[in-house]
């Protein structure tokens, strides 16, 4: 048959709601006939169908149930059902203080001014035609961590880190451009959602690494991410990173907004609290095994992602014995400053009952903790912002993987 | 730069900052996930000439925010009695009748501030977390009422802060609050903040 009868065939059969009859088994074990839909067929054999013509915008598999696991506050990546380390934009965690901002990019100015030669205000189109700069690297929410029951997945424990290759201008770019005072120390960045977020920064990470960003993974950053622009902060805390961001006060002391004294502090015991803890530390994931997903016996490639705000992960280790023992896990390539980056280990399980585990270590030399060690140092904290703790998965006799509740409350 | 996040103003002159960057990025492979540099900074003109000089107007409208030495303070006044009316108006509907009751953030003590301040972390109010009373003045401007945010008058602002500055026992019921006098007022957490002093290697923080 050629191909113009095969069509004239096809556009023959279409007004048929019965397409074929197939045999199928029931639950009783019977064999029993069924009328299938062309619909039906046409997803069974793909061979047998035409299918849809290139598109203007590509979709995901309707197969793939990706979603992100929204709060009233934020929203989770799904870290145990992605692969490789780059987040799709889409399923990039969400945390804002005011809901998401309409911003018309042909309206967006953002204002530099405070302790400058020339306070200046930049179009969406100025920022773009200054050299621009594109960097792989993680994006975390400081208060990433739930650990309270046993039926957590890795989105609902630590969901709230994601990464994207972002693309911008570095900031410093802009303070060159604008004349920064030689003895300006610190700078607001604020955001034109309906919290005005703002941040107080030290001017050093503005000249370092900062990025005033307008992309993401290729192409205009997401308006939950920021439309049209934000900063990114390689390696600190999600919050400093201020999204739609409209103002940049340069000054000589910090502002002590509601953002860096009511939140974003951390109680460390001996009635003190820790302020400006703006670097992530390094942890890790495994995210397979993982809750909800089911094991079987034999062979497990334990898979999951480290990072470190303070730069490359060296090594990830793997305990399969609940701590009693560690091994070096396989890092995937490139390993990027302040990335996610991947980790691999084969392992064979034997089906008793176990705890398996990872824990990252950054090249400054820090160890991913254990909970009571951070808590021993935190005066028994066992929550808040930047709590980082090794965290361990049940693996129980029938296959069933369970997070290790350890915190106390 | 020991003093790089606290108050205290940072010594360090820019051109030793410059060098420090200059220095660090020498010598790096391209494939490494580093930005560009100043270094390659040299070769750029002293100005792109992109974007426009800020007019005053363009900074006063945007320019909102309060420092803890009272800069940015507006004109205007209030008094705890003036913030009660408006509170129990604007603001219990969230907040509580008392700023105790929820359903969002609490923003009155429960406890005598004294004694719940040497546990912080247990209850996070303006009494016992806050330690500067000007962020209070910054953030309702800003940011409250959550649903109508924005929508406030300076001398409301003030009259909000006075009652709730006073409902956590830390003004009397006669307080005024203005640009003088709001950032003299003594927070009783200040002295619990210490900055960050971790800085990776082996040593858990
Ligand atoms: C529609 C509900 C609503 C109303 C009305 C409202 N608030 Fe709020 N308020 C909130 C929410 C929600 C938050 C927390 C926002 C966040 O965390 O980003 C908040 C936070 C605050 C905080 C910070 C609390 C903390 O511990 O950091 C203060 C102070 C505050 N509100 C004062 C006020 C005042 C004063 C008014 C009246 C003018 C007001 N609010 C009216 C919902 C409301």
């Amino acid at each position: 048959m050629n191909q113009n009868q095969k069509i004239k065939r096809r556009t023959w059969l279409g007004g048929a709601a019965t397409a074929a009859v197939v045999l199928v088994q029931t639950s009783f074990g019977k064999v029993m006939q069924r009328a299938v839909t062309e619909k039906e067929t046409a997803t069974s054999d793909p061979t047998k169908k035409l299918g849809p013509l290139p598109g203007e915008v590509g979709t995901r598999s309707p197969f793939e149930k990706l979603q992100k696991k929204p709060s009233d506050t934020s929203s989770r990546t799904p870290l145990q059902d992605l692969y490789g380390t780059l987040t799709p934009s889409d399923l990039h965690y969400e945390r804002h203080h005011g809901g998401v901002p309409a911003i018309d990019p042909e309206k967006y100015e953002l204002l530099i001014h405070g302790m400058v030669k020339k306070p200046m205000v930049f179009k969406l189109r100025d920022l773009k035609q200054f050299p621009s700069v594109s960097r792989i690297m993680f994006l975390e929410c400081s208060g990433n961590y739930r650990g309270n029951k046993e039926e957590l997945s890795p989105q609902e424990i630590c969901g709230l880190t994601s990464q994207s290759e972002w693309t911008g201008v570095m900031l410093s770019t802009l303070f060159r451009e604008v004349g920064v005072d030689p003895r300006a120390t610190w700078f607001l960045a604020e955001g034109s959602d309906a919290a005005v977020m703002t941040r107080s920064i030290p001017l050093q990470k503005g000249w370092e690494d900062t990025m005033l960003a307008y992309a993401q993974n290729g192409e205009a950053i997401r308006p939950e991410q920021g439309y049209p622009a934000r900063l990114v902060l390689p390696g600190w805390e999600g919050n400093t990173c201020v999204k739609w961001i409209r103002r940049i006060e340069i000054s000589d002391q910090p502002f002590m907004t509601r953002e860096e004294t009511s939140k974003y502090t951390e109680a460390i015991g001996g009635g003190k609290i820790r302020q400006f803890s703006f670097v992530m530390d390094a942890r890790s994931i495994i995210t397979y095994p993982a809750y909800p997903n089911p094991v079987e016996k034999g062979w497990i490639e334990l898979r999951g992602i480290a990072w470190s705000g303070r730069g490359r992960i060296v090594r990830v280790e793997i305990s399969t014995n609940d701590g009693r023992s560690w091994s070096a896990a396989e890092l995937q390539g490139p390993v990027l400053d302040k990335a996610h980056t991947g980790f691999r280990y084969l392992w064979h399980w034997n089906g008793d009952e176990t705890a398996i585990m990872s824990r990252a270590v950054d090249e400054t030399g820090y160890v991913q903790p254990t909970l009571k060690q951070l808590s021993d140092a935190r005066g028994g904290n066992t929550g808040g912002y930047h709590f980082n703790p090794v965290t361990a998965w049940i693996i129980k006799r029938d296959g069933r993987v369970l997070f290790r509740p350890e915190a106390k409350k | 730069m020991r003093n790089r996040y606290t108050d205290q103003p940072d010594k360090t002159p820019l051109y030793i900052i410059l060098l420090v960057v200059l220095c660090a990025c020498k010598g790096q492979p391209d494939f490494n996930n580093e930005n560009i540099s100043l270094k390659d900074t040299a070769s750029w003109p002293q100005s792109f000439g992109f974007g426009r000089l800020a007019s005053s107007h363009d900074i006063d409208t945007l320019d909102i925010d309060i420092r803890p030495d009272g800069k940015g303070l507006p004109y205007g006044s209030g008094t705890v009695s003036q913030g009660k009316a408006i509170y129990a108006a604007k603001c219990a509907l969230c907040h509580g009748k008392t700023g105790t009751e929820g359903p969002f953030n609490p923003l009155v003590t429960k406890t005598d501030t004294a004694s719940s301040s040497k546990e912080p972390g247990k209850e996070k109010t303006i009494g016992n977390y806050w330690p500067y009373a000007t962020t209070l003045y910054d953030y309702i401007n800003r940011a409250m009422p959550f649903n109508t945010p924005g929508s406030l008058t300076p001398d409301e602002v003030y009259s909000l802060t006075a009652f709730l500055l006073h409902a956590n026992n830390i003004v009397d019921s006669s307080a005024v609050m203005n640009a003088q006098t709001l950032p003299q007022v003594n927070m009783p957490a200040r002295a619990l903040f210490v900055p960050d002093d971790r800085s990776g290697g082996t040593e858990i923080k």
